[in-house]
């Protein structure tokens, strides 16, 4: 689709009908739409175009609230306590207020994405040209924004036409975050529904800002086999001049590898990445390497690696500028959005701002122009390094052992801990001359450091950590594939028949960050688990380093020991945050590659395929941000379950079916209009498990469909009870829910099934072609 | 012992737990209940007190009181394997969702429980599920049977020693018939 401003201006004309002077036409948009498909019932939709549809998913999947905070504070009424049904003093309850919180988080999800990309898309088209066309995956992928061509009806073939996309999601996300206000909505369910479309939102959001990046700056597209990339601290060459980029977005490291490249230093320097920009860096560069999750910018600052630290945006620690001025790395704040209080030096020389910061004069700056960051960054890792001489703030080992002495053990380290790590125990066994509890600590610590502000005597506790650990972090060295971006349309064509008819077991889709609460290792087991069980395994973000960061009995990464193929056994990672959008889009390309069903704007039919047909569940072992919480909303809008770990029960409201309501799970049967009870698959839309064991359960469960030919219910019924029996020691109670003929039963269980069945009463029932949309209903023949 | 919460951040506004200053408080609170049910979360095996595993405890104290347990995530399992069968399982979201439901007649489809007794989840999925029963199970007793003060329940152990907890739970045990 291509659009343009037109306006025309007559000043005098003769025509054979009579003169016309002075006219003036001005057309906002000259749509000029080669896109066949009809257009669907829904593009654009508005904040309550699909709230029928998002209002049969809460019908069933209802919210079950457990408050974080039992005040709101958001305006001068309160403090208002609502404790237990009192409401507030502009007559909201818990259970609204509860849901608002839900809705302000996607808001700030989807903005932060959506920002993201306009910040993008806006460089890029500078840099570019709005006609710069997209391309994801050239042959390969024919629906190179399916998220988009469903949400808005747009089929985007350059980068102008990104525009319009995005003013879209700009005005939906302000239309969410304004219901928000203190006397907008009232009610918890449509605040859901407003939370849902903000998720819906920030899916758009995000694949603009890939599909923009993949194909301006020539990351893979859609390639199974993008590069290995190194990853870990132990990959990195210290003895090089090291600049780490912390944050989301990589046109500030796209500048600095550019330079470096045009000065032929990029063999004389590392450029390493935390967080989503280091993926995008290796997308971008396959020498750049990734340091690891979020969780990790204390150990590396501290541990003085990098020789300047690049801040851009998202998910950085607040703190990184005091914590590199101790280890005198400079600091390059590269984005509007986190300016970190330093003087906006863009228009200055660059000479002049990297003497200012090698001489230590000032130890921060704000530059707004990439190249200049580029430009800066490196002149001033190449002059610091060997001055810094990779100074760090990390204690002596005999330090330790001598300040731990002074620990009062009043435990509020521990009591301050998100983990509840044992760490007086450790500081006392410091005390004594033994640092090996500390190093236990070592994998656990999420690194957020409030060990430290707690301590009455300052200790800095995650500094003795980090020490105590010192030998793992730095043979840390791993693999991770470099983000691959979309799905072909070729793989979703190859797999859609088996995934639909449910003989791949299911999708599961590792996301998200990496507040774990026992270490990476739990990512790591479960996707080797469900990818050796021939599951499609997608990860992204820090999720895919963590699955990436452990190594199989011959010594092989996740990422080298499967395939990064769509398929039975692969194990892809899609990229970073604004990656995630691949995922739901893979989901939509199954309805309208393989089933043929219309995208353009026809959200509902689309969601309604996908919930009742694609076996997929998504897990966000580690989540922890807002953004997290819009990429759930997205996904749940769509019917897809989201599992959290045990930190995300912290968002605070669950989306639970229940399975001892055999009401809650009728369906149509579009044959016929029947009414047919499918069970409760999928039982949940979002739900926190407290341990992987339980996670591993829960998701062989949670990619039972509706629409599950015996055969496909049959593998799926065997990997639920296999993994039921190993960790749960027992077999399932609720199998009667989902047998529907004895051809569902596998074939070795048989006797087991039976005398379940048996004992539950159970009545064979039918396999519906099912939808929640009585439109949907084709008319029975005469 | 100290009835702040354990997680300093963790602060209930106006309604907070009643602190269980000797362990026949939780007793007489037991007894008194007509459909107490005991939910237990994964450190059940995590945590260690005199060289048992805080499930060989509970499993003691269910055997002797009669309270049905209803063990979470992956733990009946452990159950099992120690030869003791809990009452239900099921995840500690689907648990605490059926509790704030008044209409749920309970494991045994016999009557909504009137006092549900929590252990050995992780601290902070406890406080939060406990907050959901004090906003929307008001009429519901809680009780932690844990050795942390969770502010959101009924009544609550103050902060205590692994020591101290062995000693409460052993003392809860010894004053059912069952565990003389």
């Amino acid at each position: 689709m291509t659009s343009k401003n037109v306006h025309v201006k007559i000043d005098e004309m003769k025509t054979s009908t009579g003169l016309i002077k002075n006219l003036e036409v001005s057309i906002g948009k000259l749509v000029n739409d080669n896109w066949t498909e009809p257009m669907g019932p829904t593009p654009m939709p508005s904040l309550t175009a699909l709230r029928d549809w998002d209002m049969k998913l809460l019908n069933k999947y209802k919210p079950f609230y457990m408050p974080d905070c039992d005040l709101c504070c958001l305006c001068t009424f309160g403090k208002c306590d609502l404790t237990a049904g009192k409401r507030g003093a502009c007559g909201l309850d818990i259970a609204a207020q509860s849901s608002r919180i839900v809705l302000i988080a996607c808001s700030i999800g989807a903005a932060t994405h959506t920002g993201h990309a306009r910040h993008v898309v806006d460089h890029l088209i500078e840099k570019y040209g709005r006609r710069f066309p997209l391309d994801v995956g050239g042959l390969n992928v024919k629906v190179e924004a399916p998220v988009t061509r469903l949400v808005t009806g747009i089929k985007p073939e350059t980068l102008g036409d990104l525009e319009e996309v995005l003013e879209y999601c700009e005005t939906q996300i302000t239309h969410c975050l304004s219901a928000a206000h203190t006397g907008q909505e009232g009610n918890n369910l449509d605040f859901e529904s407003k939370a849902f479309h903000a998720g819906m939102v920030d899916q758009v959001g995000m694949e603009v800002a890939d599909i923009a990046q993949i194909s301006t700056l020539n990351f893979p597209k859609a390639d199974p086999e993008a590069p290995l990339i190194k990853m870990g601290i132990g990959s990195v060459d210290t003895s090089k001049p090291v600049i780490m980029c912390i944050g989301h977005n990589v046109v500030p490291s796209v500048g600095i590898i550019d330079y470096m490249k045009e000065s032929k230093l990029d063999d004389k320097m590392e450029v390493v990445g935390l967080c989503c920009t280091a993926f995008d860096n290796t997308r971008y560069y396959d020498r750049a390497k990734i340091v690891g999750p979020i969780s990790w910018q204390l150990r590396f600052i501290r541990g003085g690696f990098a020789d300047v630290v690049v801040l851009d945006e998202q998910c950085v620690r607040t703190d990184a500028f005091d914590e590199a001025r101790k280890v005198h790395a400079p600091v390059i704040a590269a984005s509007e959005k986190n300016c970190m209080g330093f003087k906006n030096r863009t228009n200055d020389p660059a000479d002049e701002i990297v003497a200012d910061l090698v001489s230590g004069k000032v130890p921060g700056v704000l530059i707004l122009d990439p190249e200049k960051v580029g430009e800066v960054a490196v002149k001033v890792a190449k002059q610091i390094a060997p001055i810094r001489k990779k100074m760090n703030n990390l204690p002596s080992i005999d330090e330790i052992k001598s300040l731990a002495k002074t620990c009062r053990q009043c435990n509020l380290c521990q009591r301050s801990c998100p983990q509840d790590l044992i760490i007086p125990a450790a500081i006392k066994a410091a005390a004594e001359g033994n640092l090996a509890p500390l190093t236990d600590l070592y994998e656990e610590c999420i690194g957020c450091g409030r060990c430290e502000e707690a301590c009455p005597v300052k200790l800095q506790i995650h500094s003795f950590i980090i020490k105590a650990g010192e030998k793992f972090m730095l043979e840390e060295s791993n693999l991770c594939r470099a983000g691959r971006g979309a799905v072909q349309d070729v793989e979703i064509r190859n797999v859609g028949s088996p995934i639909v008819l449910g003989e791949i077991p299911g999708i599961l889709a590792v996301v998200g960050c990496s507040n774990y609460p026992h270490g990476g290792k739990d990512v790591y087991d479960i996707c080797r688990e469900f990818a050796s069980r021939r599951y499609i395994v997608v990860t992204s973000g820090c999720s895919a380093m963590s699955a990436g960061s452990y190594r199989n009995e011959e010594g092989k990464t996740l990422y080298e020991e499967f395939s990064g193929g769509f398929e039975a056994g692969g194990v892809l990672n899609v990229g970073s945050c604004v990656a995630n959008s691949h995922i739901a889009g893979a989901a939509i390309k199954v309805a309208n590659i393989f089933a043929k069903r219309n995208l353009r704007g026809n959200y509902e039919e689309i969601a309604d395929y996908i919930h009742n047909r694609l076996g997929a569940v998504g897990l966000a072992w580690g989540a922890y941000s807002q953004k997290a919480a819009s990429i759930a909303s997205g996904f749940w809008r769509l019917g897809v379950p989201v599992l959290v770990g045990p930190h995300g029960a912290k968002y605070r409201r669950m989306l639970l079916g229940r399975e001892d309501k055999p009401e809650d799970w009728d369906v149509y049967d579009a044959r016929t209009g029947n009414k047919v009870n499918v069970g409760p698959a999928p039982e949940h839309l979002f739900q926190t498990v407290e341990t992987p064991q339980e996670a591993m359960v829960v998701i062989a469960k949670l990619c039972i469909r509706p629409n599950d030919t015996w055969k496909g219910r049959s593998i799926k019924l065997s990997h639920y009870v296999d993994l039921h029996k190993r960790y749960y020691g027992c077999m399932p109670q609720d199998l009667h829910l989902f047998v529907r003929t004895m051809a569902d039963v596998p074939m070795t269980l048989k006797d087991e099934f039976t005398k379940i069945l048996e004992a539950k009463n159970w009545k064979e029932t039918v396999i519906p072609d099912p939808t929640l949309l009585p439109r949907m209903i084709r008319k029975m023949k005469e | 012992m100290s009835c702040e919460p354990w997680q300093c951040a963790e602060i209930a506004a106006t309604k907070k737990a009643n602190p269980i200053q000797k362990p026949e408080i939780a007793v007489a609170m037991i007894k008194k209940a007509s459909r107490p049910i005991l939910i237990v979360g994964s450190n059940a095996t995590e945590r260690w007190m005199e060289g048992k595993q805080l499930i060989e405890y509970l499993i003691d104290f269910a055997k002797a009181s009669k309270v049905p347990v209803v063990a979470t995530a992956h733990m009946v399992g452990e159950f099992l394997k120690r030869g003791y069968e809990p009452a239900g399982f099921m995840s500690a979201m689907d648990i605490g969702n059926r509790l704030v439901d008044p209409e749920w007649q309970g494991l045994d489809g016999k009557g909504h429980p009137d006092l549900v007794l929590l252990i050995g989840l992780p601290y902070y999925m406890e406080a939060l599920i406990l907050s959901g029963l004090k906003h929307f199970a008001p009429d519901l007793k809680t009780m932690t049977l844990d050795n942390l003060y969770h502010p959101h329940a009924s009544w609550s152990f103050p902060n205590a020693t692994l020591e101290e907890w062995a000693a409460n739970l052993k003392v809860i045990t010894s004053k059912f018939e069952g565990g003389q």
